[in-house]
C-alpha cells in the first residue's frame, strides 16, 4: 500500500532536498521514472515512508550516493542501433574528413561503450589521430568504469554482432585483450578520449565541437529541460556541426529546431545551419 | 465515464491474439489502449503496419512525451520501457530489463495504475513468463479493473495463469469475451 500513500508532493520535496544539499537536480526528470526508482529504493532499504528516507538522504552521504546511482540509468551497449552507426559512417564521417582537427562530444556516455564505438570507427576511417573525444556524464562511477574500459566477456558476443552489422571493417577482437572473465579495450582507442564529469542540467558549454552525440539521455527529461539542453548543444556546435540523438528522441519540440537541417531524419541526425 | 484507459500485456502467442482482438474494436471505441508486447530488438515495426490494415482504430508506436488519446492503440517501441505520466503522456526509458523483458509489462501497468488509478483496466494475455503479475496487483490496489485471458484459451498459458494465481483478477475470459466485456463497460 505504500505506493498509493506516497504523494507527488513528498517526492518533489525529496528531490528539492537532494538538489539543495547535493546540487543534483532531478526536479525536471520524468516523474513516473523518478517515482519508480525512489519507491524501489525505499522498499529495498526498508524505509517506512519517504520522510524517513529523506532524513537519511540528508544526513548520510553514502546513502545519498546510493540513491544518486539509482537515479542514473547507465544501461548502454557498443554499437547500439546498428542502422545509426551505419548512417554515421556513410553520412557523417565524410563531413568530419573535411576538418583538419575534429572535436566530438558524447554527452551522457555512461560506462563508455558509445565513445569506444566512435573511437573504433574513427580509427577505421583514418581520422582518430586528428580527433579528440570528450566523453562526459554526471555519474562518476560510470565514468571511472568507462575510463578503465573493462567489460565482461559475456557481453562481447552481442557487441561483436552489433559491430559487424553496423558496417565494421575489421575483426572486433582486434580492439581488446581478453583476460579471463573480462576484456580490456586497447590503449590505442583510449589515448584521445577525455573523460570528464559534466552535468547537463547545471553545467554549461565547455568546448566548441564538430559533432555531438547525446543518445537516450534526453528521454529522461521533461520538455522544458530538453529544450534547455538543446540550447546548450546548439551553443557548443560549430556552424555546420552535427547533432545525433537517440532512436526515439526528437528535436522538433525545441526552440532550435529551425536552426538545423534534418541530415538523416530516420536516424535522428541533424546538421546545424550556417 | 468510468474508465479512461486500457493497458494490455502480451508475450509469446501475442501476434495471433492481437490479430483476433484488434479488428473487433469499433472506430468510435471510447478509450485508448496501450500495449506492451515482448518482441525482438530488431523489430522494424512492419507488423504494426500489417495489423493496421484490419483495424478500425489507429495502431502506432508510442512516442516519448506523446499525449495519450482516444482512437489509438499504442504499442511500446522495441527495446524501451514504456511509462505513463500523471499528465497522461508517455515516457520512454532504457533501464535494466525487468523479468528479462524490455519493454516490461510490469513497468507500463504500474505507472499507468498510478496515473489512472481506478479508471484503468488491465488485461494480461498469452505469454510464457511471469511479467505483468506485479503490474496487475498494482492496478487492483488502485481500484482498477483486472482481466486475465483464460489460460485454457491462451496459446501460452503461463503468463495469465501466474497473474490469476497471484491476484485473482476480476474476470477470466477468452479473447473474444474480453473484447465483448470491454465494449460493454466503456
Ligand atoms: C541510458 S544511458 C545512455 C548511454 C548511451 N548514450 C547510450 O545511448 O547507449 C543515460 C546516461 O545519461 C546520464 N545522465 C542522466 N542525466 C544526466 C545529466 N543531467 N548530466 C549528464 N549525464 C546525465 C546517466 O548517468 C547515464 O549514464
Amino acid at each position: 500500500m505504500r505506493y498509493k500513500e506516497t504523494s507527488d508532493l513528498e517526492i518533489s520535496l525529496l528531490l528539492e532536498a537532494i538538489y539543495r544539499k547535493y546540487g543534483y537536480d532531478f526536479r525536471q526528470y520524468s516523474q513516473a521514472h523518478i517515482r519508480r526508482r525512489i519507491m524501489s529504493r525505499m522498499v529495498m532499504s526498508g524505509f517506512e515512508d519517504i520522510s524517513e528516507m529523506q532524513s537519511t538522504v540528508l544526513n548520510d552521504e553514502s546513502f545519498a550516493a546510493t540513491l544518486l546511482q539509482d537515479l542514473s540509468i547507465t544501461v548502454t551497449e557498443m554499437f547500439r542501433d546498428q542502422s545509426f552507426y551505419k548512417s554515421l559512417r556513410e553520412n557523417v564521417i565524410p563531413i568530419l574528413k573535411t576538418y583538419p582537427f575534429i572535436k566530438i562530444w558524447h554527452a551522457g556516455c555512461a560506462t563508455g561503450q558509445e565513445a569506444y564505438s566512435m573511437a573504433i570507427i574513427l580509427q577505421e576511417e583514418g581520422l582518430y589521430d586528428r580527433s579528440i573525444i570528450y566523453a562526459t556524464d554526471f555519474n562518476q562511477n560510470a565514468l571511472n568504469h568507462a575510463k578503465e574500459g573493462i567489460y565482461s566477456t559475456s557481453l562481447i558476443k552481442e557487441y561483436t554482432t552489433n559491430y559487424q552489422l553496423s558496417g565494421g571493417k575489421e575483426s572486433f577482437s582486434n580492439y581488446y585483450t581478453s583476460n579471463y572473465d573480462n576484456v580490456i579495450m586497447n590503449q590505442s582507442l583510449k589515448k584521445n578520449i577525455v573523460w570528464a564529469n559534466h552535468n547537463l542540467v547545471t553545467d554549461s558549454v565547455f568546448a566548441e565541437v564538430n559533432l555531438i552525440l547525446c543518445r537516450n539521455v534526453l528521454i529522461y527529461f521533461d520538455r522544458e529541460l530538453q529544450n534547455n539542453v538543446q540550447t546548450l548543444f546548439y551553443n557548443s556546435l560549430i556552424n555546420g556541426g552535427i547533432l545525433c540523438l537517440g532512436a526515439k528522441e526528437s528535436l522538433r519540440f525545441s526552440d532550435v529546431y529551425e536552426k538545423y537541417t534534418e541530415w538523416d531524419p530516420r536516424q535522428r541526425i541533424f546538421k546545424k545551419k550556417y | 465515464m468510468k474508465y479512461e484507459a486500457i493497458v494490455m500485456g502480451v508475450s509469446s502467442g501475442g501476434m495471433q491474439a492481437m490479430k483476433v482482438m484488434f479488428p473487433l474494436f469499433p472506430k468510435d471505441f471510447k478509450i485508448p489502449i496501450i500495449i506492451v508486447q515482448h518482441i525482438g530488438v530488431q523489430s522494424d515495426g512492419e507488423w504494426i503496419k500489417i495489423l493496421n490494415h484490419n483495424c478500425n482504430l489507429h495502431i502506432k508506436e508510442a512516442d516519448e512525451k506523446e499525449t495519450i488519446e482516444t482512437g489509438n492503440i499504442y504499442i511500446a517501441p522495441p527495446n524501451y520501457h514504456l511509462l505513463v505520466e500523471k499528465d497522461k503522456t508517455f515516457s520512454l526509458t532504457i533501464g535494466e530489463r525487468v523479468n528479462f523483458a524490455r519493454p516490461a509489462i510490469d513497468i507500463l501497468f504500474e505507472t499507468a495504475a498510478e496515473a489512472y488509478e481506478k479508471k484503468l483496466i488491465g488485461v494480461i494475455l498469452t505469454g510464457s513468463n511471469y511479467d505483468g503479475t506485479k503490474g496487475m496487483e498494482r492496478i487492483k490496489e488502485y481500484g482498477g479493473l483486472t482481466i486475465a485471458q483464460d489460460p485454457e484459451t491462451a496459446a501460452s498459458s503461463f503468463m495469465p495463469a501466474a497473474a490469476i494465481a497471484a491476484m485473482q483478477p476480476d474476470h477470466i475470459l477468452s479473447l473474444e469475451n474480453i473484447v465483448k466485456l470491454l465494449l460493454k463497460i466503456t
